[in-house]
């Protein structure tokens, strides 16, 4: 977990200096260049959220299975492996040896390693699932996640195999079927975690037992499974593809409406716990939820996922769900595991400032890259023949509030984990 | 019960699964996977439009130069990609190999110099004209039907 933590103090901070060698460039060129920064920051992003992920995981499987405290010899397989192999992955990064595929932009054979600590996980998971007395709904969320984490990661690499080269288009859809469909399977882990916290928070075992929640379940797998086809609308794919895609996608408004309704539960439920720094964490990752989903949403349409496809918007999205939801779940649930609410109000002020200062930086930032990536989106249909610099002359300014607001999300988090490095030395 | 049984043998632990399988909940869930994998293959084999060649081993060669020295993290196909350089699906067609050799060997003071070989050079070029063959980036207009789709055209 503390590894997980670095990797987050990591990703804040390359990603910091992405973005100003993306206003600078001249000068970031001449010594650590953005194809550089760009995968640290990306794959310290992938890395904070899968490992902050399973190592949370790892902590609620014994209370779920009852096992023991010690660490079992797969689970230290997997730990150490895993650790080992993405401290190399930095390593190749800075002597700029790459894979050069979107966000696993490192050389493939560094797969093999991450594969064998997966299959440990998975052996160490099954262990504890077979003991396990019953499966309520997050035993099956973080079983499903697992497992498609497996096959979309094991997907990623079929390019390997020559066939899947023989077309441009064949690489681009595969690729981006197993990447669309690997953030489900995380999220379904994460999503697990969240529900499991709310679950010892309020003491209702029955929350993850009702029917609606088995089939708000099911229609997340069924999208984690159908929906991917909305990264890749412009591509010219067979066009029952695009149409599954937008068919599944548009399925994800029941969510929505289901938040809208529940909205009047959360606010009693929010009066009863708001003093709890977990379930602030799991609030902040409520509202992102709502904002984003409703980009998402928007996004998904293919009319105007035409001007928002390939523009800062997708990495608004990104981003927006990277850090409002995943990062926000994994700091309640770390902050349960590691008893930050029992700390001394002195500790906990660090925490609440910097709960703040890193919400309000979000909505920044977070609004600046969908405006920079409007102003790209429409400018390239409108201004066509115009070179790339003067087309994004407007947007660079928006992307100069990113900076500016990123400097402040790095500052907040700082705060907060200062409290939480000083918990886990506790533990 | 049975979980403390199931440690003792491969057949209480198959037992197990078969049983668990046997549930509603895991009916469902064993149609959908069942699904997912038939529509995988379909993806696999008839998810997109052949190309007009396959790739040259130039191509190939260019493809992997793209890789090596992690063109992607700046530059977008169809899209998908980093966001510091433009997009370069049909940048062929737009402006043409000389122009883009001249980028590709030198940089720009915001794009570095990789100092490529001139057929280095000249196989990533050939990578993106192949890419530039294989389909539009940009989606026009006309394509946008009532229903808020797409209907791109099939070559
Ligand atoms: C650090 C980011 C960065 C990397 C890495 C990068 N480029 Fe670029 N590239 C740019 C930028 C920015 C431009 C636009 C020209 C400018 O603004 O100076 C550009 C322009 C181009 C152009 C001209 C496109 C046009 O339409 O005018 C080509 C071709 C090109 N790059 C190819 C490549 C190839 C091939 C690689 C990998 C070997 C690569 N680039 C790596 C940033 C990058
Ligand atoms: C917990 C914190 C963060 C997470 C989880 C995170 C995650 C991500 C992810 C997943 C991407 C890929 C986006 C895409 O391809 O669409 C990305 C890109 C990026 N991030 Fe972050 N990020 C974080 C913080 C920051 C901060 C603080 C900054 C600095 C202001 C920043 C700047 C960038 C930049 C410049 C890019 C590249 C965009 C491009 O492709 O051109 N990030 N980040």
């Amino acid at each position: 977990m503390g590894f997980a933590l670095v990797m987050l103090i990591a990703t804040l901070f390359f990603g910091m200096l992405a973005s100003f060698s993306y206003l600078n460039p001249e000068f970031y060129n001449q010594y650590i260049p953005f194809y550089q920064l760009r995968p640290m920051h990306v794959s310290a992003a992938l890395f904070w959220i899968i490992g902050g992920a399973t190592s949370c995981l790892l902590f609620f499987k014994k209370e779920v299975s009852e096992e023991g405290a010690k660490r079992t010899i797969a689970e230290r397989l997997f730990i150490n492996l895993w650790m080992i192999t993405v401290v190399v992955i930095f390593l190749f990064y800075s002597f700029k040896k790459f894979g050069g595929r979107e966000y696993w932009e490192f050389p493939p054979f560094l797969c093999l390693p991450l594969l064998i600590s997966w299959l440990a996980l998975m052996v160490a998971w099954f262990k504890a699932w077979l003991k396990a007395k019953d499966y309520p709904l997050y035993v099956w969320m973080w079983t499903a996640g697992i497992c498609f984490f497996l096959f979309t990661f094991l997907e990623q690499n079929l390019y390997q195999i020559p066939w899947f080269r023989q077309s441009f288009l064949k690489e681009v859809i595969v690729q981006w079927k197993s990447n669309g469909s690997m953030v489900g399977s995380w999220n379904q882990i994460i999503y697990g975690c969240s529900l499991f916290l709310m679950v010892t928070l309020t003491g209702e075992d029955s929350i993850a037992r009702t029917k609606t929640a088995y089939y708000f379940f099911f229609l997340s797998i069924t999208n984690m499974m159908f929906n991917w086809g909305h990264h890749i609308y412009n591509v010219p794919s067979a066009s029952w593809l695009r149409d599954v895609a937008y068919g599944i996608s548009m399925t994800e408004w029941l969510f929505f409406i289901k938040m809208l309704q529940s909205f009047k539960e959360k606010m009693d439920e929010r009066r009863k716990f708001k003093h709890l720094i977990t379930y602030k964490f799991l609030i902040a990752a409520e509202v992102w939820v709502f904002f984003n989903l409703t980009l998402a949403l928007l996004m998904s349409i293919p009319a105007i996922n035409r001007y928002t496809h390939g523009t800062h918007v997708t990495v608004a999205h990104a981003m927006g769900t990277t850090i409002g939801i995943n990062t926000m779940i994994l700091m309640a649930a770390m902050s349960y595991i590691l008893r930050v609410d029992e700390l001394e109000i002195r500790d906990k002020r660090w925490v609440h400032w910097g709960y703040y200062i890193s919400q309000a930086s979000l909505v920044v930032f977070w609004v600046s890259l969908i405006i920079a990536g409007f102003l790209k989106g429409t400018r390239q249909f409108n201004f066509p023949h115009i070179t790339y610099q003067e087309l994004m002359v407007p947007v660079n300014y928006w992307l100069r509030v990113l900076s500016f607001s990123g400097a402040f999300l790095l500052l907040g988090f700082l705060l907060m984990l200062k409290t939480y490095f000083k918990a886990l030395r506790k533990a | 019960m049975l979980h403390t049984d199931a440690r003792h043998g491969g057949f209480l632990i198959f037992y197990r699964f078969l049983t668990f399988f046997l549930q509603d909940l895991s009916k469902i869930f064993t149609i959908l996977t069942i699904l997912f994998m038939l529509f995988s293959i379909a993806i696999y084999k008839n998810g997109n439009l052949e190309p007009k060649h396959l790739p040259s081993s130039k191509i190939m060669a260019g493809w992997k130069t793209w890789q090596d020295k992690n063109c992607q993290s700046c530059h977008q196909l169809f899209g998908l990609g980093g966001y510091l350089g433009p997009d370069l699906t049909n940048s062929v067609t737009e402006k043409g190999k000389p122009y883009l050799k001249v980028f590709v060997q030198y940089g720009t003071a915001r794009m570095p110099n990789f100092k490529l070989k001139e057929q280095e050079a000249d196989e990533v070029i050939e990578f993106l004209a192949w890419v530039d063959s294989s389909g539009k980036s940009r989606v026009p207009a006309e394509a946008v039907e009532w229903t808020g789709n797409y209907k791109l055209q099939e070559r």
